[in-house]
């Protein structure tokens, strides 16, 4: 469909004006959607739940139904969700207090304990490079894109918990519970040493209260702000009420556990107010009061209809599209919420819900979320099958990794370290919400980047990364004719269409270097094939196609996924 | 701040480098003492406008041989242009009737030409000629910088880190109506200006865009262009510039080149310091219907030149009306002219050196070269054989008219070229070469079986002999020397070569001569 199409297909839904603030949403709901599975519909399936749609992967994928594409995206093995954790691959330095020898170089570090700062910060690169290499290098399921999500939602910073180990520990829990029944998740959570540390749990005792934890997990965590993000429903007593509950919980920093001290929590009764039903929860004592009455709030807080609510919304905005008007609360988001209350708070049945239904396959629904830096970064080395160093070459691919979350920290995403406890603004922040990663600073940083892969890449420490435009154009299922070479290459990375003109213009210019006879390029690409070895002949496809593809990354429609 | 400029101060004022080497020059505002007193020896303003004419344009019928009217008849009768109808510059040369724009530059004194360029061991495939000729390598050297992106980064080192800035506000190169090419391209980056969209150059100017959907795509999308154009570093700079000139004169309508040349023309007019332009237009891959059959003054190649011409005309025309006229000058190239003989088909074929077109007031408005040699009989393989390199002529560019050192030429051509006496270069200073000058070349024994003997005379400086065959092929160099004046001789051995035609190729300081030369039996 060209744009044209595109553009008179949704005249009925369309508003008179096209100004930002107009557009008009869908009336489409949850019914199981019917319609086609072609392309399309698998990549923007593919983008939304991984990291870009890989030729191979939609060709994978294209083979199911849009049901059975759904359910192996969400079935995820345990397996699955515990990766070989992060290695050493930073060298031991002379100068600090511990020496770090009792980690070898390639072995894991979770697990032995350091109080040096550098040793830690070098963990701390290790983690967060570990983490985009779990990305790159997913398998096909939606573990990574979730994981982001949840690292955003239960949102720690590793800056503030200061220990490696403590935020390796954090992204295995949301791994093991992205899934998983949320309640689960929540309580496990809660008792995080990571989340401990972070939101001053370990320093909450019954003299002196602290309400960090007990405020962030009713207003971010569970109930939410409200729909109108302006008065929470819940009220301040509740958030008193819940950091006495939350008294006691400390870490134990020699075996990296939490654990509950009896003494120093508050035994007296706690009284919720009339947004939780003026629930009354029983003060206890005891080596398991804490255990039961964690066990109570949470009982509590999943009793009310806006926890669900407030994670369906959530989830929308990550998946979906930022914007819920009135129809899409009334039509999505109110029976979403339903279903996951109904599942006892299932997060696979949900997703598996939006995933497959008509409201989610809506054209309107369609590439319409601009990539978060992440997003951007990891799905062109994806989608150009950019090749990293050997697997075995720990060193050589935690580089490329570093080079990669350096890249994308400068667009202000930094895995691990979201500004604050509420995540990325993008993901919250009214009314720009996903606009804002896109600014006249960011922006000409993801078209260096694209530039940059397409050229020399990015080399650190001798690893180096970069795109090969003719392992990608082979992918594509006749790349010898400039007009399928073209049209494929949009098809795959871009989720709008350009118009017939444009494409013209760009065999025209590019492909063709101003000539108008198709055959010259499938000479110069079958002349190329007969002899890959010959280098004139390989730069004469490799510039064009170079050209080509900087021009369609550096296009606005490429941003969008 | 040009590094060059920087150079030539600090000799003047002693006292100057350690202050400028300890500060980021970015750091001086334009208007401060110092800046002004480095900006004593100023950039040119000085612009290059370089029109491609893609797919190989049929220099012979572009630029027609009158003193070898018959052998160029005879080569072509099928496409020939009937002498009667040549629009003659000089007595030996004229242009296809159809250029009548471009007739009149030349007697008003803006328009040159000059004959055959090529290079050695042409390319005959269009990816790879327009490869050479962007990159200006060697036959058998791939770069993959081109000539304009390392003059530009020759003279703005480091783009793009530190620019725009006070100095250079403005895009380096612009090419319109398409993506950057590899002319533009640096040795790091591309220094030409990068379009978003084929047509959005125009859209720029002109406030209006491709409409994006009615979605929430649409929406986002829109956003995200609107982010593209706040912060595509020269947009605004581009579009002021544009905006500043309301008036221009005349041009052609449905001539896409004439368009083009309009905005590179507005452009200048409203201030822009960027010093190259290209446009390009075509195709002229005229294997087909080059010309009709009942008239062949008509047809395709015609309404090619037309348009070439009747831009040319309207764009040189407007710089007057604008009153920039003396910081232009405009040069074609196409990758490669087309064999002499034409074909059955009413076309020709790929071909090898043809004429370029040097316009703009401060051109020299002459015919530089002698027309091209035409064998009697022509056959297939006969192609025009070169009398001076494509990089002599960027070379001559460089030196003469964006006023590039003699001695950093070579930082960019990467080699030594003859400079040809084709623009005026005295906004850079210089003495333009004398094409008055003494260089001779004979061929005793001609035919030849085995040997003949090359005899030739300089008035010293570097002497180069060529033999090429007639695919251009280079087979043989008899001579390459610095000599003293003086008439020398060469044996040249040709026991070895087939029988044919070959062409003898002396270039001495800024003159060449080719003789051809004939083996027999």
């Amino acid at each position: 469909m060209d744009r044209r199409d595109f553009l008179t297909a949704h005249t009925a839904k369309k508003s008179k004006s096209i100004s930002f603030a107009s557009t008009a949403q869908t009336s489409s709901g949850l019914n199981p959607y019917t319609g086609v599975w072609t392309t399309n519909e698998v990549i923007h399936l593919l983008k939304r739940t991984m990291f870009g749609a890989k030729k191979a992967d939609v060709d994978f994928f294209s083979a199911m139904t849009v049901t059975q594409a759904v359910n192996y995206l969400l079935n995820v093995t345990t397996a699955q969700t515990q990766p070989t954790p992060p290695l050493k691959n930073y060298a031991n330095s002379v100068t600090v207090t511990d020496l770090d020898t009792n980690v070898a170089q390639g072995q894991t570090w979770v697990n032995t304990n350091t109080a040096d700062g550098t040793v830690n910060a070098n963990r701390l690169y290790s983690f967060k490079n570990w983490w985009l290499g779990q990305m790159i290098n997913q398998e096909r399921n939606i573990l990574e894109k979730l994981t982001l999500f949840w690292s955003n939602h239960f949102s720690t910073e590793t800056n503030t918990v200061s220990d490696a180990i403590w935020s390796y520990q954090t992204n295995a829990v949301i791994r093991a519970n992205a899934l998983g029944n949320f309640k689960t998740f929540v309580k496990a959570i809660t008792l995080d040493v990571g989340m401990l540390r972070y939101l001053n749990g370990y320093a909450n005792y019954a003299a002196a209260p602290d309400e960090n934890y007990g405020r962030e997990l009713q207003e971010l965590f569970t109930v939410g702000k409200g729909a109108n993000n302006a008065t929470p429903p819940y009220a301040e007593t509740d958030v008193k009420a819940a950091a006495r509950l939350l008294t006691g919980w400390q870490i134990n920093s020699t075996t990296n556990t939490s654990y509950f001290t009896a003494s120093r929590h508050d035994t007296t009764s706690k009284q919720f107010s009339s947004f939780y039903n003026n629930t009354l929860i029983a003060g206890r004592t005891g080596a398991t009061a804490g255990d039961l009455e964690l066990n109570d709030l949470l009982t509590m807080i999943f009793a009310t209809n806006d926890i669900a609510m407030n994670i369906c919304r959530k989830l929308y905005r990550w998946f979906v599209y930022y914007t819920i008007d009135a129809t899409t609360e009334a039509n999505v988001i109110t029976p979403l919420a339903q279903v996951f209350i109904s599942s006892n708070f299932d997060i696979k049945t949900v997703l598996s819900t939006l995933f497959k239904s008509e409201h989610f396959f809506d054209v309107q629904n369609q590439g319409c979320i601009i990539k978060s830096p992440i997003d951007n970064i990891v799905s062109v080395c994806r989608e150009f099958n950019v090749q990293f160093p050997v697997a075995t070459d720990y060193v050589g691919n935690y580089n490329c990794f570093q080079s990669l979350n350096t890249l994308a920290i400068a667009q202000n995403q930094n895995i691990g370290d979201p500004p604050n406890v509420a995540g990325w603004p993008p993901y919250y922040q009214e009314p720009q919400y996903h606009e804002i990663w896109i600014n006249s600073d960011t922006f000409p940083k993801r078209n260096q980047f694209t530039d940059q892969m397409l050229g020399n890449g990015y080399t650190r420490n001798s690893a180096n990364i970069k795109i090969d435009v003719i392992a990608f154009a082979k992918t594509l299922p006749n790349p010898g004719d400039p007009n399928f070479l073209i049209s494929d290459s949009i098809k795959y990375l871009l989720r709008l269409p350009l118009i017939q003109s444009s494409m013209d213009q760009l065999k025209k210019d590019i492909i063709l270097s101003g000539q108008i006879t198709d055959s010259y390029w499938t000479t110069a690409w079958q002349t190329y094939l007969a002899n890959p070895a010959d280098t004139t002949n390989a730069n004469i496809v490799k510039t064009r196609l170079t050209s080509l593809y900087q021009y369609l990354l550096k296009l606005p429609e490429f941003q969008l996924s | 701040m040009k590094r060059r400029d920087f150079l030539r101060n600090t000799a003047i004022a002693t006292i100057l480098p350690t202050v400028i080497n300890g500060f980021s020059v970015k750091a001086f505002a334009a208007s401060s003492p110092l800046m002004q007193l480095l900006g004593q020896a100023a950039l040119t303003d000085h612009v290059l406008v370089i029109v491609q004419l893609s797919g190989g344009n049929d220099g012979l019928n572009t630029v027609i041989p009158i003193d070898v009217y018959t052998d160029y008849y005879n080569a072509r009768t099928n496409i020939a242009i009937p002498q009667n109808k040549i629009l003659g510059l000089t007595g030996t040369t004229g242009l296809h009737p159809a250029m009548t724009g471009m007739k009149a530059l030349f007697d008003d004194g803006k328009l040159g030409v000059v004959q055959a360029v090529g290079y050695p061991n042409p390319s005959f495939s269009h990816f790879r000629a327009t490869d050479i000729w962007m990159s200006a390598s060697d036959s058998n050297q791939v770069l993959t910088s081109g000539w304009g992106g390392r003059y530009l980064n020759y003279e703005y080192p480091n783009f793009p880190v530190g620019y725009p800035n006070s100095q250079m506000t403005d895009p380096l190169g612009i090419q319109i109506g398409s993506t950057t090419s590899l002319v533009f391209q640096g040795p790091a980056v591309s220094t030409g200006m990068s379009i978003s969209n084929p047509t959005s150059f125009y859209n720029l100017l002109n406030g209006v865009e491709d409409p994006a959907p009615n979605t929430q795509a649409g929406k986002e999308l829109s956003y995200v262009r609107l982010i593209a154009k706040q912060t595509s570093q020269y947009a605004t700079v581009v579009t002021n510039a544009a905006a500043k000139v309301t008036q221009q004169a005349v041009y052609p309508t449905n001539n896409s080149l004439a368009d083009q040349l309009k905005i590179v023309a507005r452009l200048v007019k409203g201030g822009l310091k960027t010093k190259l332009y290209m446009v390009n237009y075509g195709s002229f891959d005229t294997h087909v219907a080059q010309t009709n059959t009942s008239d062949t003054t008509t047809g395709t190649h015609a309404n090619l030149l037309k348009n070439v011409s009747d831009a040319i005309k309207a764009f040189q025309d407007d710089l007057k009306f604008l009153g920039v006229e003396e910081r232009v000058v405009g040069m074609t190239f196409s990758e490669f002219g087309r064999r002499i003989k034409s074909n059955s088909s009413v076309g020709t074929d790929h071909g090898a050196a043809a004429p370029l077109f040097l316009f703009g007031t401060n051109v020299i408005p002459a015919v530089l070269g002698n027309s091209p040699t035409i064998p009697t009989s022509a056959t297939v393989n006969d192609n025009i054989p070169m009398q001076y390199d494509f990089r002599s002529v960027y070379a001559s560019l460089l030196e003469n008219w964006l006023c590039v050192k003699n001695a950093d030429l070579q930082q960019i051509l990467l080699q030594n070229f003859q400079s040809l006496n084709i623009v005026n270069g005295s906004g850079c200073k210089i003495v333009n070469p004398s094409t008055s000058g003494n260089s001779y070349l004979d061929i005793w024994g001609n035919p030849f079986t085995t040997t003949t003997r090359l005899v030739y005379k300089t008035d010293g400086g570097h002497v180069l002999i060529q033999i090429f065959d007639t695919m251009g092929r280079l087979i043989n160099i008899p001579v390459d020397a610095d000599l003293a004046a003086g008439t020398y001789s060469v044996v040249f051995e040709g026991s070895a070569l087939h029988t044919g035609i070959y062409y003898a190729r002396l270039q001495n300081g800024a003159t060449q001569q080719v003789k051809a030369m004939i083996k027999v039996k």
